[in-house]
């Protein structure tokens, strides 16, 4: 019999049933709450008389919906009103329930998707849910977490259990080595134009190969997390030494004689050398440079070396349309150079990019340079009060600040505009974040994703450059 | 979820094809943190003369005393009569939890639309689809008498007319089963509770540390 991938084991470790129409049903050690999609969920638990089925499975924080300007007069100091009202309603329901909720000022606060790992909330053979397609971020961990709908929130809280299909085996194997100035947000941004944004519709992508098993726990974070901008809805990594040490010591993860215990059954999260995967995809490290998205879809993605793509090079009739519409959405032209897209916001941040080794690397650019004339607003958005400190800690805000961008509290921020930073109508953004659909970052906002370190070179240069050439002029041809 | 299974109630009839859920709950009103509560906001635009707001208080807003629901004789009505294609247009589940909350339990229609449909099983919600003609009949009846009524069985599949005359129904086994025993998707879930409980013993004791670690 062949060998068992990662994903079959954690499946199989948490099938409870199978129902007869084929469905299982699994259950979720861990769910992760947020104050946009769970005001529902609890609204239904309440009407049915429900109780929650387990109080020390949750875990909550506000993120969305939180000013990341001061906010020290705390949630009545909100002004959008139904942001408002959704971070009190989180606040009344964890109340209510009992449910452990790092509030909006809390120092632990953050992104669901950083504070969960950094607390060891959610650790390696969970099973772990979050209302929010980007919780494929906790596969880096070894865990299986899926991002779930307001209906399934309310399932879990009430049952414990998911219902779900086991999905089919997809490995993403990466060999060689990274160049230098090529981070994980590269790698991923290249994956998903390799593979296309449903190319990993019903699977569950595992990345291996040498530069994953190189890769520190926030990188591999950072691939996990856009798992979904190529379909997946679970992305995942093998344990090994590097996850166990991320955890040791982390608030929530077992201490003394657990801790041996767990690491021993950790050890064990590791697809089979022999394990059978549906699809296999190679991509050679040397091939990646860094990345830049010209469109409307985390697919339409080049290297910053090569140019905007025209239309006329394209056969099928779907494509050249859809290049068509989001040359028209970005205001770009058909062969433009990458180098050439000037542009007027920058964002470092979102669950994708705003952990502790995305702001060094952000700073190390912006380091004794300034923000480019042309650039309105060049914002720092670290993920939880603990990167916050950290980064405080070791100066990085004061790079920033000097060099003109602005340091924020913790929050989604500029990800997805539903707080007060937003794009203006037509203006470019080099952002860190995972999404760049139309009006995501605002309306009529135009979003290009990069790396950190390339959204901060795109601050102080005020276009698009490989940032290579600030890093070492002599590796760029 | 509520359990269905006979109700007797006054019958309202809506004579209108093609009722949208806009209409059903217009859109200001889906920004509401809360799955109960828009009662007051069904069919707000053809309810009321002006237009509403979230978290508007409707007492006291000028009625539209031509709308059906406002004429006194149907008052407390609990089983909607309409016409084909019966919640057409978006899918906000917002709909059925708006006629739930109204005090609605049945609908009774030529036709629905797909997704409404299903949404109204999954809120305790029985749509009934009977013939052109039996849906006329009922509207004639229903105009001719007042504080008509109507009786659902729903384990009989009839619906019953204050003449004893009954007008068998049909509806798929598996959702009857699960509106008899107010059975949700969370419902059918915890009927295997034990399942789960066995499941979480033996997770307890081999990865204990994730339990009762948050706190
Ligand atoms: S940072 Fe963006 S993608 Fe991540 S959880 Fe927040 S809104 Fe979602």
């Amino acid at each position: 019999m062949a060998g068992q991938t990662l994903y079959d084991k954690l499946f199989e470790s948490h099938l409870v049933r199978t129902n007869e129409d084929g469905s299982s049903l699994i259950y979720i050690d861990r769910q992760v709450l947020h104050e946009v999609t769970s005001p529902q969920a609890f609204e239904g638990l309440r009407i049915a008389g429900r109780k929650p089925w387990r109080i020390d499975a949750n875990i909550a924080t506000p993120d969305h919906n939180v000013p990341t300007t001061e906010r020290s007069g705390g949630v009545d100091q909100i002004v959008d009103p139904v942001s408002k009202i959704q971070v009190k309603t989180l606040d009344e329901n964890c109340d209510e329930f009992g449910i452990l909720e790092f509030k909006m000022n809390d120092h632990n606060q953050g992104i669901v998707h950083v504070m969960a790992p950094e607390q060891g909330a959610v650790l390696p053979g969970c099973t772990a849910v979050c209302g929010d397609s980007h919780t494929a971020t906790l596969g880096a961990l070894g865990a299986l977490a899926h991002g779930v709908g307001t209906s399934e929130v309310e399932h879990v809280l009430a049952t414990q259990c998911l219902i779900t299909k086991k999905m089919k085996n997809m490995l993403v194997r990466v060999d060689g080595e990274l160049g230098v100035g090529v981070t994980p947000k590269d790698v991923v941004l290249h994956v998903i134009g390799v593979i296309g944004t449903a190319g990993g519709t019903g699977y569950a992508i595992e990345f291996g190969g040498e530069v994953f098993r190189a890769m520190s726990m926030e990188g591999r974070m950072t691939v996990c997390n856009m798992a979904i901008e190529a379909g997946a809805r679970v992305g995942l990594v093998s344990v090994d030494q590097i996850t166990i040490d991320y955890f040791e010591g982390r608030p929530f993860a077992p201490k003394g004689e657990q801790w041996d215990t767990a690491v021993a059954q950790w050890q064990g999260l590791v697809s089979d050398t022999d394990a059978e995967f549906d699809e296999v995809v190679v991509i050679q490290a040397a091939d990646i440079e860094p990345q830049v998205t010209w469109g409307t879809s985390p697919e339409m993605v080049v290297g910053v070396s090569s140019q905007v793509p025209n239309p006329a090079n394209e056969t099928d009739q779907v494509k050249i349309d859809g290049i068509n519409r989001a040359l028209q959405y970005m205001g770009l032209n058909a062969d433009q150079k990458i180098t050439d897209i000037k542009l007027d916001r920058v964002f470092i941040g979102s669950c994708t990019n705003s952990r502790i080794e995305d702001l060094r690397d952000a700073a190390k650019i912006v380091e004794g340079r300034q923000v480019a004339d042309n650039i309105i607003q060049a914002l720092v958005v670290p993920g939880s009060g603990l990167v916050k400190t950290q980064a405080e800690e070791e100066g990085l805000d004061k790079i920033f600040t000097a060099a003109g961008l602005e340091w924020r509290e913790p929050g989604c921020s500029m990800c997805l505009a539903m707080n007060p930073d937003k794009l203006g109508n037509g203006e470019h953004c080099a952002s860190t974040s995972n999404r760049n659909f139309e009006g995501r970052q605002g309306f009529g906002g135009r979003t290009h994703l990069v790396s950190p370190a390339m959204a901060a070179a795109a601050a102080v240069t005020g276009h698009f450059i490989d940032v290579r050439e600030l890093i070492k002029p002599e590796l760029v041809k | 979820m509520n359990k269905f299974t006979l109700h007797t109630g006054i019958a309202a009839p809506m004579d209108r094809a093609n009722i949208d859920t806009d209409m059903i709950i217009p859109k200001q009103f889906l920004k509401s943190i809360k799955r109960s509560g828009f009662g007051k906001n069904l069919f707000d635009e053809l309810r009321y003369l002006d237009e509403g707001q979230p978290d508007q208080d409707c007492v006291g807003r000028p009625l539209n005393q031509e709308f059906v629901l406002n004429q006194a004789r149907y008052q407390g009505a609990s089983v909607l009569l309409a016409r084909e294609n019966f919640g057409c247009g978006s899918s906000r589940e917002h709909a059925p939890w708006a006629l739930d909350d109204y005090g609605f339990r049945s609908v009774i229609a030529p036709s629905f639309a797909e997704i409404f449909y299903n949404n109204c099983f999954k809120n305790g919600l029985l749509p009934i689809v009977l013939s052109d003609e039996q849906v006329e009949q009922l509207f004639a009846e229903t105009a001719a008498t007042e504080g008509y009524e109507l009786s659902v069985d729903l384990q009989r599949q009839v619906v019953v007319t204050p003449s004893g005359q009954e007008i068998a129904f049909e509806i798929d086994d598996f959702r009857k089963h699960c509106l008899l025993n107010g059975l949700d998707d969370i419902g059918l879930t915890l009927q295997h509770a034990d399942d789960i409980r066995a499941y979480e013993e033996k997770r307890r004791q081999s990865s204990p540390w994730l339990f009762d670690a948050i706190k």
